[in-house]
Parts: structure tokens; C-alpha cells; sequence
């Protein structure tokens, strides 16, 4: 009897091949994804729930806990505790997904496998790899990963945000907080200005004669105006902004002597949050999907244009218009997911359709957003429609605004992770 | 004596453009509205003394933002809408009573709205009254517009492909969860497909209010929306 339903199961395997060529004869097709964060946890469960066990799917994730870089900022400003923004990734493997614990330090991109550092060789007919970021060497003159405990990045959330934010409280009355702020592009473009105003809100109830410099060698940024206004109105007079303009982008620090040199001016601080220029995540690289410092991609589908069996979602992506948000990579996921599926199993394609929002706070119940909608266009993801919060708005708006934002949380991270 | 306010030349033309819509002004007539309004009446109170009931007192209505009063417990629905922004004037009355759960979602006013265009219109114009300047009719508010906010049947017809919506679903589900949480942003699954649909071509037209809806919405066809009402209407929580 078993035996019958296996031959049986087998055949029909066998036939499910001839419409999806993909599929290796009589096994399962498999899908190896890297990185557990936005990109990658939601393309592991997406494939896994709609593809109901068709397909095998392997999740490569260093951590045993995911701490969110969207609300690491809060934590900073103390809305949240850190336990507040780690997720484990039970509830992706109650779904189906077959997490490992280990780092990918190698693809053979001829041989379809993925090397781990724990030794296992994994096998692979479709590879996404969502690594997030990694820092460009030499971006901010005095500055290494060797430095990182004297002046965090805190760009990869978890115990450099718990750092950071000891570091701050820490801080001598009336101390100096700087930033070096980072060229685009970059994870999050409002990122580091939530953060100012995080560390403003901290500051300004804990520390109040304290300031913040940031040096930025971009001549503005993003939700500026709002920013801008939001931070006169809360935090007058702690926050000194030095755009390029005034020799923002000409800046070195001393770890050890807890300096900063801004257009030749030298000034001791107390904290120093380095945020150094980016690049993809490794992995990305040693796959050989990368051009320059990051992976170019098909926007239909997210496939890299070096491989149409290596797809890049994310951050580590050059796609076109999306900012590098966790939104974004979550959406990305899904159009990569869904059109996996449709390679290896003969599900119905549909076309891609992507959207963007992020939410700052700027102070409490002071929340603002900037959003977009995106379609494929065949050299880019290429923007449809947008809106942004205005400046002068009400309380209320901006209160409803907030709440959505902790709405959006937890439809976020109940998305990517189960 | 039959009050009838009449919209005028300039006036009209100057407070259209600021509405955005193609919209038909008419008069409302006082008397008959003060009709209509018995069919409010057993929730709301209008006028001298009036208060809050089973729906809050409409006093000073035009010109205040939804949701406002403190002491009355709105719905969840009609709470985001007004911190979504939501003022009621002329134009947003008319939108809101042809279908109250097009603009508020889950609203506990179980009134199904006004249909014709008429009614609401001269109802309307005797809740005008109650407001500070009604002397100020029809320059300060027009009082009444026939636009037409109802969906055309056959879009509500529409039967929509679950697997299709199921897809489309990923993009709703990055804030509203698909298990159904409820905090700060709605949740939207097992809705009645209609009422699903109401509001999503209420986003599409911009007469429900909230700039990443208005977005999201303003790109979906029709078959799109009935594709994402038919798998929300089914999703198990
Ligand atoms: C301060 C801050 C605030 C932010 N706020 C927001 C916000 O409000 N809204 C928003 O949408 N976005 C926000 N972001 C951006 C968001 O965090 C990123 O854009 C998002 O995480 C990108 O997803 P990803 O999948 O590309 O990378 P990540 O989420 O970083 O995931 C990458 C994962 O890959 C793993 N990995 C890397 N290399 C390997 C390897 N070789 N093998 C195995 N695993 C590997 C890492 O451990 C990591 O878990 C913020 C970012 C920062 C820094």
C-alpha cells in the first residue's frame, strides 16, 4: 500500500516537471534564502505558506534573534525597550521553513551551492540573498570596524544599539553627541534623522544643556522640512546641522581621542555615532552579483542581472527609485516570491507591484510619513505616485500618524516572520 | 414659509473649485430637510439643547473636524477619520450620508444613507442651520451638491479571483495583518466583500481620507478590488 502512493506520488512529480523545467527530476525543487531580516524572512515564508511544502525552502541566518533596525531609534529615544524589537524565527519554522543558523561564506554559482561556515554544503535551484548592508572600508577618514565599540554605527540593530544608547546615557551634562551622517545611498534615508530626534527627545529630559552635532556631506535629506521644523519646534537650539555646504562632507574622527574634525575644526565629544558609507552585504559580492557596491536586479522579478537563478532583494539591490526601507525590502520579497514560485513550481505569475511608507518620530505622539508606489519598467522599479506629510500640521494628525506606525510594527514583523 | 437657499453665481464657482469634483449644486430646502431629519432622529439631536444620544448632538457641525467630542465614545472607524483629518461640510456630509460605511468603516450608525441626492441635500440644508453663521448660506458652505458618490452596481457585481487577490494581499499586509491585530492601523480581514469594495473606491475617489490609502487604492482597477475583497472576505484568522 505505502509503496503504491509513493509510485504514485512520484509520477505525479514527474509530470508536475514537464511544465515547471526547473524542477529537478523526482526531487523537491529547493530554495536556499540568506539572511533572516526583512527581505529574506519574508521571501522564506511566503514560498513556504503558498507553495504548501512544494517546494523546499532554507532559511541561512546568523542570529537566533532578528532585532529590527526600524523602531532601534525609539529604543534610543525610550519608547521601546530592546526586547520590544527582537523576533525570533520560531514561528518561521512552524511554518515550514527549514532555518539554519549559520553564515554563508561562499556560492558556487556553477555548481548551484551555497557553502556555510559551519562546513555544510547547500544545494540550490533558486538562491535570494537578502544580507542587508556592510560599511565601504576607508569611508570616514580615522574610522574602522576595529573602532566600532568607541564610535558605534548602530546601523545593524541589537548590541550596537544598546551601546549607543549607554553611551548616551552616560553622557556628561551638558556633553556633545555627534553623528556623522552617510553619503547616499543608504539604509533608511530618514534613519539617522529619526535618530537626532530620538536623541534630542532623551536629551532633552535627561540632559538638557547637552547638543548634538551632526556632520552630513549631503546637502539635504530626506523629510528635511519636516525634520527641520520638528526639531525647532521640540529642541531649540540643541541641534547643529552641518550640511555639505558648510564642510559637512569633509570630516575625520579619532577614536581615541574622542574627536571629530569638521572642515578642519577639531571638537572633543563625548558620543560618536559613525554611520560610514554602505555597500551590500558581502555575501552578494562573493557571489558575484554586485557591480560596484551593490547588486543590480531585473524588477520584475528581483533576479540579479548576472543570474536568473540568484535573485537580491533589499538593501544589498541596485533596483531603481525604492529607497533601501524595510517596507521596500518586504515588498520586494514578495513580487521575488511569487515569481520563484511560478519558475519552479508552474504557479500563475502575477505582475509586480511594489509600495513604500516610512514612518518617523519626532517627538512623542509627533509622527510623520513619506510613501510611494512603484511598477517594473524594464531597466527599473520606477516610481508611480508618492505623497509626504506637510509640515504645520495638526497634533492629531500627527498623532494618528504615530499610531500607525505601531500598526504598521506589527503588521511588519507578523509579515516577515509568522 | 418655505426657506429655500438658492447657490448663487460667484460664490458657486469660487466653492466648487476648492471641492475638486464636477459637483451640481442645488438648493436644499429647509422645511424638507427638517423631514428627512426624523429619520436621524431616534440617535441624534439637533438644535436648542440638544445632546449627546446613541449618535453625538449635531450642533455646529459645519466646519468641525469628525470625532471631536471628548465625553461621546466614538467607534474606532470614525476615531482614525478624524484623526485622519476629516471635516464635515457640505461635501463630506453629502459623501457620508448617500453611504455612511463607504467613508467610515464599521461606523456604528446602522443607517443605510440617504439615496437620493434630494433628500440629502435638504437635509443638509436644515443641519446648516445649527451650525455657527447659518446666515452665511449658501456663501460660506454650499449646502448642497448632487454628486453622485454611490458605486455603479456593476462594480459592485464584480466577482473577484481569490488567488489573484491573494497575491495582491502582500501589499495590504506589510501594515494591515493578515491575523487581524487592530492597533493604529484597522484590521481588514472577514469584512463583508461590499463593504470592502465601498471603501476601497471611496479611497480610489478621495472622498475617504488618508494619504497611503488614497495611494494605494488610486492604482488598483476594479477587478483588483474585488479580487482583494473576495480573499480578505474568506481569510481564516
Ligand atoms: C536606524 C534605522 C531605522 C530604520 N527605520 C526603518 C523604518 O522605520 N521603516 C523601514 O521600512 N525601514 C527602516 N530601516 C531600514 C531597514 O532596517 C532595512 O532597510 C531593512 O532591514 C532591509 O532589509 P534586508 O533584508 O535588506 O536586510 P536586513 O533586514 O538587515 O537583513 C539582513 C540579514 O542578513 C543576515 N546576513 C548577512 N550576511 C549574511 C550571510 N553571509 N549569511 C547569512 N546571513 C547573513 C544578517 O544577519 C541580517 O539578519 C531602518 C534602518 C535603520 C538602520
Amino acid at each position: 500500500m505505502t509503496l503504491n502512493r509513493r509510485t504514485f506520488l512520484g509520477a505525479a512529480a514527474a509530470a508536475a516537471s514537464l511544465s515547471a523545467p526547473m524542477v529537478r527530476a523526482m526531487g523537491k525543487p529547493r530554495v536556499v534564502v540568506v539572511g533572516g531580516g526583512a527581505g529574506g524572512a519574508t521571501a522564506a515564508r511566503y514560498i513556504a505558506k503558498d507553495s504548501k511544502g512544494a517546494i523546499d525552502v532554507t532559511l541561512i541566518e546568523p542570529t537566533r534573534k532578528y532585532y529590527t533596525c526600524f523602531f532601534s531609534n525609539l529604543y534610543l529615544g525610550g519608547f521601546k525597550n530592546i526586547e520590544d524589537i527582537g523576533h525570533t524565527y520560531g514561528g518561521l519554522a512552524a511554518g515550514g521553513v527549514n532555518v539554519v543558523h549559520d553564515w554563508a561564506v561562499g556560492v558556487d554559482r556553477d555548481a548551484k551551492t551555497v557553502s556555510l561556515a559551519g562546513g555544510a554544503t547547500l544545494p540550490y535551484d533558486k538562491l535570494i540573498l537578502s544580507p542587508g548592508i556592510d560599511f565601504v572600508e576607508g569611508a570616514v577618514e580615522g574610522w574602522d570596524l576595529s573602532a566600532q565599540n568607541a564610535m558605534p554605527h548602530a546601523y545593524k540593530a541589537g548590541s550596537q544599539s544598546e551601546l549607543l544608547k549607554a553611551q548616551l546615557m552616560a553622557m556628561p551634562e551638558g556633553g556633545v553627541f555627534a553623528m556623522v551622517a552617510p553619503p547616499n545611498p543608504f539604509r533608511c534615508p530618514p534613519g539617522p534623522y529619526e535618530r537626532v530626534s530620538m536623541v534630542a527627545h532623551f536629551l532633552k529630559q535627561n540632559n538638557p544643556t547637552a547638543k548634538i552635532i551632526v556632520a552630513d556631506p549631503k546637502p539635504k535629506f530626506s523629510k528635511m522640512a519636516l525634520f527641520q521644523e520638528g526639531w525647532a519646534n521640540h529642541y531649540e537650539g540643541m541641534v547643529d546641522w552641518i550640511g555639505d555646504d558648510f564642510g559637512g562632507g569633509n570630516v575625520s574622527v579619532d577614536p581615541n581621542a574622542m574627536t571629530v574634525t569638521i572642515d578642519g575644526e577639531e571638537t572633543k565629544v563625548d558620543v560618536c555615532n559613525v554611520i560610514p558609507a554602505m555597500k551590500a552585504g558581502r555575501i552578494a559580492e562573493l557571489a558575484g552579483v554586485t557591480d560596484g557596491n551593490w547588486a543590480p536586479v531585473n524588477a520584475a522579478d528581483m533576479s540579479t542581472k548576472a543570474d536568473g537563478d540568484v535573485y537580491v532583494l533589499g538593501d544589498a539591490s541596485a533596483q531603481g527609485d525604492m529607497p533601501k526601507s524595510g517596507f521596500s525590502a518586504n515588498s520586494q520579497a514578495k513580487v521575488c516570491a511569487n515569481a520563484v514560485r511560478g519558475a519552479l513550481t508552474g504557479s500563475k505569475v502575477f505582475p509586480a507591484k511594489f509600495s513604500n511608507t516610512c514612518w518617523s518620530l519626532i517627538a512623542p505622539d509627533d509622527g510623520v510619513k513619506v510613501g510611494a508606489t512603484y511598477e517594473a519598467t524594464a531597466d527599473k522599479i520606477a516610481k508611480v505616485d508618492g505623497f509626504i506629510s506637510q509640515t504645520g500640521e495638526t497634533a492629531d494628525v500627527r498623532k494618528t500618524t504615530y499610531m500607525e506606525s505601531e500598526g504598521w510594527y506589527s503588521g511588519i514583523t507578523a509579515d516577515m516572520l509568522g | 414659509m418655505v426657506r429655500v437657499t438658492q447657490i448663487l453665481g460667484a460664490a458657486l464657482v469660487a466653492g466648487l473649485a476648492t471641492l475638486g469634483g464636477a459637483a451640481f449644486a442645488q438648493g436644499g430646502n429647509v422645511d424638507a430637510g427638517a423631514k428627512v431629519f426624523k429619520k436621524c432622529k431616534g440617535c441624534h439631536q439637533v438644535g436648542k439643547g440638544a445632546e449627546h444620544r446613541i449618535g453625538p448632538h449635531l450642533n455646529g457641525l459645519f466646519g468641525r473636524k469628525a470625532a471631536t467630542y471628548e465625553e461621546f465614545n466614538y467607534s474606532k472607524g470614525f476615531q482614525r477619520i478624524g484623526g485622519g483629518g476629516l471635516v464635515w461640510h457640505a461635501e463630506s456630509l453629502d459623501a457620508f450620508l448617500e453611504n455612511p460605511r463607504a467613508m467610515v468603516s464599521r461606523t456604528r450608525m446602522s443607517f443605510p444613507g440617504l439615496k437620493k441626492a434630494e433628500d440629502r441635500a435638504n437635509l443638509i440644508a436644515y443641519l446648516r442651520q445649527f451650525s455657527d453663521n447659518p446666515a452665511d448660506i449658501p456663501e460660506a458652505d454650499p449646502t448642497a451638491q448632487g454628486v453622485d458618490h454611490d458605486l455603479d452596481p456593476a462594480i459592485l457585481a464584480l466577482k473577484g479571483d481569490p488567488e489573484y487577490g491573494q497575491y495582491l494581499s502582500g501589499e495590504c499586509t506589510t501594515c494591515h495583518q493578515s491575523a487581524g491585530g487592530d492597533d493604529g492601523i484597522p484590521s481588514i480581514v472577514l469584512w463583508p466583500e461590499e463593504d470592502f469594495v465601498l471603501a476601497m473606491h471611496a479611497y480610489k475617489s478621495k472622498h475617504r481620507i488618508h494619504p497611503v490609502m488614497q495611494m494605494i487604492a488610486g492604482r488598483l482597477g476594479d477587478e483588483e478590488i474585488a479580487a482583494l475583497a473576495a480573499y480578505f472576505a474568506t481569510l481564516e484568522e
